[in-house]
């Protein structure tokens, strides 16, 4: 039971703890991104979200879903729902014959794999390369763009994971 | 949400569903200390977490509960009826306020004062004459077999609840996972502890969780001296249902590859690996039973609310119910339990509403005073039997025969060769209900029809008995897990589905030329199974794999699987059929959850993962035949009650499905060369009539017209006016606008039968919001039992917008509404002696003003009670302060539905508690 002093003690502790942890990152001035490519654009997402990173998968269709949905795929027994991130971003299909890749990340309690075409490296970036979405983006890409950091010679997307996986049919699913 | 809150949430709903038990229990044992003693205690303990989490509301509401628990303790006040109903009632306050903290992880704003000055006043002993309703007559409400049982003597000290699984079970599942590394060393674990003795900590095997849980057992034991058969209870240790669920999905997996590898071995002989793999084998079959038994847990969970149930309704209706529950401990699955709970609770409530007679009529009967209503639950071969048996008046053969004329589901000759069950099974049909009134418990003829449809969801059945005089009995028959179940597997399109076996009756093999073959009406395929023509619906099509226009191939071989669903049979066309499967249900993502045709996916033994279709959703989603034989009493019992035709405008716009609005919405139609449309500041803007009007789309990926015109609906609301692009006008028609399904989706209100086709119903209000600001939020769906009880609410609006999209809203939030242009129109609607239960008008209207509206129907006795809630576009302080003289139940903001819907509930909520 709640009343139990020792527990709300513990619970207690570990918020306090979690809160450090968010301190801590915010002195370090930098940011690990998992690298992604999308259509020749570079991407990033947080690399605490990303659970797997998957080859080509046998996805079943399921008929019905939203067109961002590609399908269903078993990831060691679990059920992980595959999204369609081109689709999502408004972007062609992948060209037959080039095989993409899938980053297994975790929304809700549910596991989601993201379609993407190839998977780079961890980068540590540094705050000061981060800029806000600018104003022009496409509406569809600054809906799921959490920001751009400036690269030598490239810019890179922050792919906000929550407002990707929240389109037409997900939004009132909590 | 925050892990503090939601464990505080658990925590303290569970406490208060022992607290309705409780309470209930010490008003029939008013002198019983160690049962004030524990009520006491979760009180305390509530308000004790509240104030550690900082929720003032909830901490003041449990304080002053506590309070009068206090004096009762100290015997300084008696425990009456009225002062249980009192707590009762701030029971009841403290759930409303988790409901709404769980929602929106704050407390909401507002204050209890009126019920905490009840209490206090209680506390000190005095009841102010009016405040506190009259003592209500004595229930006996036999304790339940659980309360008995389950000691509440301390927190430990209690029966299973939800997500526990005993202690014993969790260490068996251990042994058996400790035994695959080293099976060597596999001596039989020590026999559990016996279920009486005090817990023996030497007894512990070398098991992690064991020694703390033990170690902790004796001590509880000591400090609080339970009773013996408690101890059972202190073998268990707490564990989320999550963890639970991996533990399943992990052993399904493992179940699976031993498959695999059995059918690999087969194929080697003498291979040394034979041996260890039927161990493995066997090992994995005991931990899936294991871990399948862990989710099972007592029926009596779904049964602790209803004492409380039955000792309100007692009091409304002035009957004397007596509650017998048996079987308590019997286990089913989890999930199946969750299911059951509401269709039990419906028909626990029909049987003291219908069934029992007020005592008078039963004295005359010559029966005992007060009635009794019996829940007996037992195993039976792989299903479990439920039983709920009253000693009522019985079915009314006679009414329900009549009844089934009236509304046309049978002739009288067809009646004349049935049998008396036959009829009495009437009662499951749609619309369907003999009470000669309509009280607020039952009798709108809704409810019934869902409790079966809910049972046979789950592949179970339900039987009736009753004797005209003597009493009903329902007999309900359900699965004991849904976790694992036979499929068949089909291939339809190139994909493979899973269909559930226990609707699947047979399966037919069709081509061109033999004898079986699909024939058809009017384009309309149909199949020829013994003398009866079988509807069919082809999968591909159902599930648009291919195109609607396709030419369907009558020639080739293929599939019928025919189906049962209820007592509709129909066939679903596949293009292969292959083995049966046992599979394990999996729930689909959430993204999915609104795919009606799907129940659920799962992964096969090859490793695929595979969809499992719902024959239930097939049959509604593709066959109008067997929607209209059930609706049609529906619509017509609908039609009886409003005969409010609208006119609807018809349109579609993505998709093909069609979709409408009211007409009188719709302040133009336009036609706008896509030119025009220009695109600024991220969304799609037009210069109409000298003004920038915004225009939004039906959904994300709409698409607009590259050239020519792009057909436009104009909704205008005062100054501002709106485009919603759509693909095509189709027609007008009139229709009464009944809601049936609500939708998820923003901007869809739900669904509606227009002119033969389920159409979706647009909410204009919605995109208006979408397009000037503040978004709402979702509106919570109302839970099973509140949606079928329609409840009559007046609306009062000038503004024909305002009118034409609250009514849609509120029609598909459960209520009857119906309109008064002004104050007058309302007032007149009262002269013709209408009621209702709930009033909301507007305050900005031309003659009488919302506030004079209000003050008159306070000063006239007809609608006196009847509450009113304000509709204002400005909500500020002193319109607020007036609304509350004048006697305004509540005040909400015009464009707030979310505000209104809670406020609307709220009302009727306290209107019916007091």
């Amino acid at each position: 039971m709640m009343a139990s002093t020792p527990a709300t003690t513990t619970t207690g502790g570990a918020l306090v703890k979690s809160q450090g942890t968010a301190v801590a990152k915010a002195a370090g001035g930098s940011s690990e991104y998992v690298t992604v490519t999308i259509g020749g654009q570079l991407f990033g997402i947080p690399v605490l979200s990303v659970q797997d990173v998957l080859g080509p998968q046998k996805i079943t269709r399921i008929p019905l879903a939203p067109p961002e949905i590609a399908g269903a795929l078993n990831l060691r027994g679990r059920i992980v729902t595959a999204v369609d991130v081109r689709r999502r971003l408004n972007l062609p299909p992948r060209p037959a014959g080039e095989q993409g890749m899938s980053v297994v990340v975790e929304h809700r309690g549910e596991p989601y794999s993201l379609m993407i075409d190839s998977v780079g490296e961890v980068l540590s970036l540094p705050d000061e390369a981060f800029e806000r979405n600018p104003l022009t983006l496409n509406p569809r890409w600054r809906e799921v763009s959490g920001g751009i950091y400036r690269l030598d010679g490239r810019l890179l997307v922050v792919l906000e994971v929550e407002r990707l996986l929240t389109f037409q049919g997900t939004s009132s699913a909590a | 949400m925050d892990d503090l809150l939601r464990e505080f949430l658990t925590e303290t709903n569970e406490s208060i569903a022992t607290l309705d038990v409780e309470l209930v229990n010490l008003e029939q044992n008013p002198n019983n200390p160690p049962l004030i003693d524990n009520i006491f205690r979760l009180v305390h303990t509530i308000k004790g977490t509240c104030g550690f989490l900082g929720l003032p509301r909830l901490a003041a509401v449990a304080h002053s509960g506590e309070n009068i628990l206090g004096k009762f303790r100290e015997g300084k006040l008696v425990v009456t009826p009225a002062a249980v109903t009192l707590i009762l009632e701030s029971i009841d306050r403290i759930k409303e306020l988790l409901a709404q903290l769980e929602q929106l992880e704050a407390e909401p704003a507002g204050d209890d004062n009126d019920l905490i000055e009840r209490l206090d006043a209680m506390a000190e002993g005095k009841i102010p004459a009016g405040a506190a309703p009259p003592p209500p007559p004595p229930v006996e409400v036999a304790p339940a077999k659980p309360a008995a049982e389950g000691d509440f003597d301390h927190e430990l000290g209690r029966a299973l609840k939800p997500g526990e699984v005993s202690l014993e079970e969790l260490e068996r599942v251990f042994q058996e996972t400790a035994v695959l590394p080293a099976p060597s060393k596999a001596e039989p674990a020590p026999a559990p502890a016996p279920a009486v003795a005090v817990p023996v900590p030497a007894a512990a095997p070398p098991a992690a969780q064991k020694p703390t849980a033990s170690a902790a057992a004796p001590k509880e034991a000591v400090a609080t001296a339970v009773p013996a058969e408690s101890s059972v209870a202190n073998q268990s240790i707490r564990v989320s249902v999550d963890l639970l669920e991996n533990l399943m999905t992990m052993v399904s997996e493992l179940v699976l590859t031993r498959n695999q590898l059995l059918q690999m071995v087969r194929s080697l002989d003498n291979s040394e690996f034979t041996v260890p793999l039927q161990r493995l084998s066997h090992v994995t079959t005991e931990l899936q039973e294991g871990v399948m038994k862990t989710r099972m847990q007592p029926i009596g969970n779904a049964w602790a609310k209803l004492p409380r149930i039955i000792r309100d309704l007692s009091v409304e209706l002035g009957k004397k119910i007596d509650l017998q529950m048996h079987g308590a401990e019997t286990e089913l699955d989890r999930q199946v339990l969750e299911l059951i709970k509401d269709p039990l609770t419906h028909m626990v409530r029909n049987s003291a509403d219908h069934g029992i007679e007020n005592p008078a009529d039963r004295l005359q009967a010559g029966k005992p005073e007060a009635g009794r209503i019996a829940l007996n639950a037992f195993h039976e071969g792989g299903h479990i039997i439920i039983e709920i048996k009253d000693d009522g008046r019985g079915l009314n053969t006679r009414r329900i025969r009549q009844k089934a004329i009236e509304n046309g589901l049978a002739t009288e000759a067809e009646l004349d060769s049935m049998s008396t069950q036959q009829i009495h099974m009437f009662i499951f049909k749609a619309g369907f209900s003999t009470a000669a009134a309509v009280t607020s418990v039952s009798g709108r003829g809704v409810g019934m029809d869902v409790v079966k449809t809910n049972i046979e969801k789950i592949g179970g059945t339900v039987e009736l008995k009753s004797e005209e005089g003597k009493g009903s009995t329902f007999t309900i028959k359900i699965p004991l897990t849904l976790a694992i179940v036979s499929a068949l597997i089909v291939e339809c399109a190139a994909e493979r589905y899973a269909i559930p076996q226990i609707s699947v009756v047979e399966l037919v093999r069709v081509s061109g030329n033999s004898e079986m073959k699909i024939e058809r009406i009017n384009d309309t395929p149909v199949l020829r199974l013994r003398n009866r023509l079988l509807p069919l619906v082809f999968l591909d099509q159902t599930l648009r794999l291919v195109e609607q226009t396709d030419e369907i191939d009558t020639q080739s071989e293929k599939f019928i699987v025919v189906t049962l669903v209820g007592s509709y049979q129909f066939g679903i066309v596949v293009d292969r059929v292959f083995d049966t499967e046992e599979i394990v249900v999996k729930p689909v993502a959430p993204i999915l959850r609104d795919i009606p045709m799907f129940s659920g996916n799962t992964i096969l033994g090859d490793g695929s993962v595979i969809m499992i279709l719902d024959p239930n959703g097939i049959a509604t989603a593709s066959s109008e035949t067997a929607a209209t034989e059930s609706t049609v009493v529906e619509d017509e019992m609908r039609h009886a009650r409003s005969s409010e035709l609208m006119a609807l405008l018809l349109f579609t716009a993505g998709g093909k499905e069609p979709k409408a609005v009211p007409l009188s919405l719709v302040a133009r139609l336009e036609e706008i060369d896509v030119g025009q449309i220009e695109f600024v500041n991220g969304r799609h803007v037009v210069q109409y009539r000298g003004k920038l009007m915004p225009l939004v789309t039906m959904r994300e990926g709409f698409q607009m017209r590259t050239e020519g015109r792009q057909p436009i609906l104009v909704f205008s609301d005062h100054e501002s006016t709106l485009g919603l692009m759509v693909d095509e006008i189709v027609d007008i028609v009139e229709s009464e606008l009944n809601i049936e399904l609500k939708s998820s989706d923003q901007g869809i209100l739900g669904s509606a039968v227009i002119a033969g086709q389920a159409t979706e119903i647009i909410d204009v209000g919605y995109f208006l919001t979408r397009a000037f600001g503040d978004w709402f939020k979702n509106h919570d769906d109302s839970p099973f039992g509140q949606a079928s009880e329609k409840r009559k609410v007046l609306l009062v609006d000038d503004s024909p917008f305002f009118r034409n999209m609250l009514v849609p809203l509120l029609s598909v939030a459960g209520y009857a509404v119906e309109t008064a242009d002004n104050a007058e129109i309302a007032l007149k609607r009262r002269d013709e002696g209408e009621q209702f239960s709930v009033i909301i008008s507007d305050i900005e209207m031309p003659g009488m003003n919302g506030f004079e509206f209000a003050e008159e129907v306070k000063r006239d006795y007809r609608w006196r009670e009847t509450p009113i809630i304000a509709l204002s576009s400005h909500t500020n302080k002193s319109d607020f302060d007036r609304g509350r003289e004048v006697g305004f139940a509540d005040y909400v903001a015009k464009f707030d539905r979310e505000a209104l819907l809670k406020s609307l509930a709220q009302t009727l909520s306290t209107e019916g508690n007091a």
